[in-house]
């Protein structure tokens, strides 16, 4: 579904990653391990091509991403459900309607999925803030809010940047539930965390296997996670 | 083509929501869309003004000449009655007619006088020719005339028509001129507006292509609502703008120009093509900007 090969991404100055190969299957549950600054948002970027290998190939749903013209490149990003760090939203739409923001620009009736979109709001725990706008949000709200945007069009692959970073842990249990759930259903999930909690919650729950980036290089991770 | 731009133009309350309405780039280019409107009507007004002036001057002038013959008294009615032969047998020549002792007075009057006696000037004959819709062959005529009627010289008032016509076409060609100039500034503004309001949302665009929106998408919001904005701003401006022509003097043979500057009969229905144009106008700019814009933000 996913597939590096021979990545390198390098910055201005040096090489952040090098020589990565690595092929991530459907249905697969990641977690995606390293020191700050080592490149784990960058790889989760490679992966749904917001940005491009300085060497090498990545390939999503046997798709070259360097090859893409930018409305396939819009059409493949579809099937990506993706929670980036910032976790940004058109600040003058409300919550519900940044939530269902995907259905309406891939041109379904949001309106006609509203028992969803409120099923789905129910479960990050939103509820009562569907109306409000993002800026309004705590930092917590705007996690739940972007991983209940990136899960309503129920994408093949869901990338998540540390996206239990801002919640408690009663709800970062609920949000690793619904990824688990998620994955049974047969998405692949690919999770950027630091949080080993987290982590060891996860495997005891599904069969989920840690790669660490370290030394510009990729690394599956120990068992003793 | 034709896709593309009906797909910038569909109807999709939704999509262009993701845009906030507010920003200074919607009154500017409101703003810009109406004056450009109000100056395009007087553009129009004179290229319209000055082709009427061109035509009349061109038309009936052109089809009226003067022959003037200058020959000794005694000799003068043999060759006005020999230049009227030779014209009547000219093709072209709708009519040909001498005129009177009197008319010619009456022409003088303004240097002379009411009531001048000519009968005893060596003023020359004026005989006033009407050309037919082909008109005569002017060259050949004068050889003939040199020939039969030593005394005849043709003025088909080329001389002095010529400029003035020339002058008519240029002001017409100006007041055109001055129309795509207009719709170029308009172009111009509003390519700065949408380049501006693109860079303003430059975040807003980042979030919609991180959910998969692809550029038609992006950019319907953005074209839709600036073409949305010229023509409201541009249909102002244009009824604005034929106030102001109606507000003008009426036309008057005294006035010339100055005073018929304006519409005619159904010309009073040009003006409604200016907020078309500069809906157009802006659809072709904000489309060039945001693909422009897209591909560098890409």
């Amino acid at each position: 579904m996913i597939e590096f090969d021979k990545v390198a991404y390098s910055y201005g100055g040096g090489e952040l990653l090098s020589d990565i190969s690595v092929r991530l299957a459907p249905g697969s549950f990641h977690f995606l391990t390293g020191p700050s600054g080592a490149g784990k948002t960058t790889l989760l970027k490679l992966c749904h091509g917001d940005l491009s290998p300085t060497a090498g190939h990545v390939r999503a749903f046997d798709m070259d991403l360097t090859a893409l013209g930018r409305d396939d490149m819009a059409m493949m990003r579809r099937r990506f459900g993706v929670v980036n760090q910032d976790c940004r939203f058109l600040d003058h739409l409300s919550v519900a309607e940044n939530v269902s923001l995907p259905l309406t620009v891939a041109g379904h009736d949001a309106s006609q999925m509203s028992g969803d979109l409120k099923e789905l709001l129910e479960w990050v725990g939103l509820t009562d803030r569907a109306g409000a706008l993002p800026p309004e949000l705590s930092g917590g709200e705007r996690q739940r809010a972007a991983l209940a945007r990136a899960v309503i069009m129920s994408p093949d692959v869901i990338l998540a940047d540390e996206p239990t970073g801002n919640v408690d842990w009663e709800m970062s249990q609920r949000l690793l539930h619904l990824l688990v759930e998620l994955n049974r259903m047969g998405k692949m999930v690919l999770i950027a965390s630091h949080d080993l909690q987290l982590i060891r919650a996860a495997k005891s729950q599904v069969q989920a296997r840690v790669l660490r980036i370290a030394g510009r290089k990729l690394q599956l991770a120990g068992a003793d996670l | 083509m034709k896709a593309l731009i009906l797909s910038y133009l569909r109807s999709d309350p939704k999509a262009a929501r993701v845009v906030p309405a507010t920003g200074y780039t919607a009154h500017l280019t409101l703003f810009a869309a109406g004056a450009m409107a109000f100056l395009a009507v007087f553009a129009l007004a004179l290229s319209l003004a000055a082709g009427r002036l061109a035509d009349r001057w061109a038309g009936e002038l052109a089809r009226s000449t003067t022959l003037r013959i200058s020959a000794p008294a005694d000799q003068m009615t043999t060759q006005v009655d020999r230049a009227l032969a030779v014209l009547q047998q000219t093709p072209g020549v709708a009519t040909a007619r001498a005129l009177s002792l009197e008319e010619q007075a009456a022409l003088l009057s303004p240097w002379f006088g009411a009531g001048v006696d000519l009968s005893g000037l060596p003023v020359p004959r004026l005989i006033e020719i009407r050309e037919t819709e082909t008109g005569y062959d002017a060259a050949g005529l004068r050889l003939r005339l040199a020939a039969e009627v030593p005394g005849a010289i043709l003025d088909d008032h080329g001389r002095w028509r010529r400029p003035l016509v020339e002058a008519a076409d240029s002001l017409r060609r100006l007041g055109f001129f001055s129309m795509a100039l207009i719709f170029g500034a308009l172009a111009a503004m509003v390519t700065l507006a949408a380049n501006a309001a693109l860079a303003a949302n430059a975040q807003i665009i980042e979030v919609l292509r991180l959910i998969g929106a692809t550029d038609v998408y992006i950019a319907r919001a953005f074209v839709r609502r600036f073409t949305l904005r010229g023509l409201g701003g541009a249909a102002v401006g244009t009824v604005l703008g034929i106030g102001g022509v109606m507000l003008l003097p009426e036309a008057s043979a005294e006035g010339g120009l100055l005073t018929g500057l304006g519409f005619r009969g159904i010309g009073w229905f040009l003006p409604a093509i200016i907020p078309v144009l500069a809906a157009t106008v802006a659809f072709g700019a904000t489309s060039f900007a945001a693909r422009q814009t897209l591909k560098e933000l890409a």
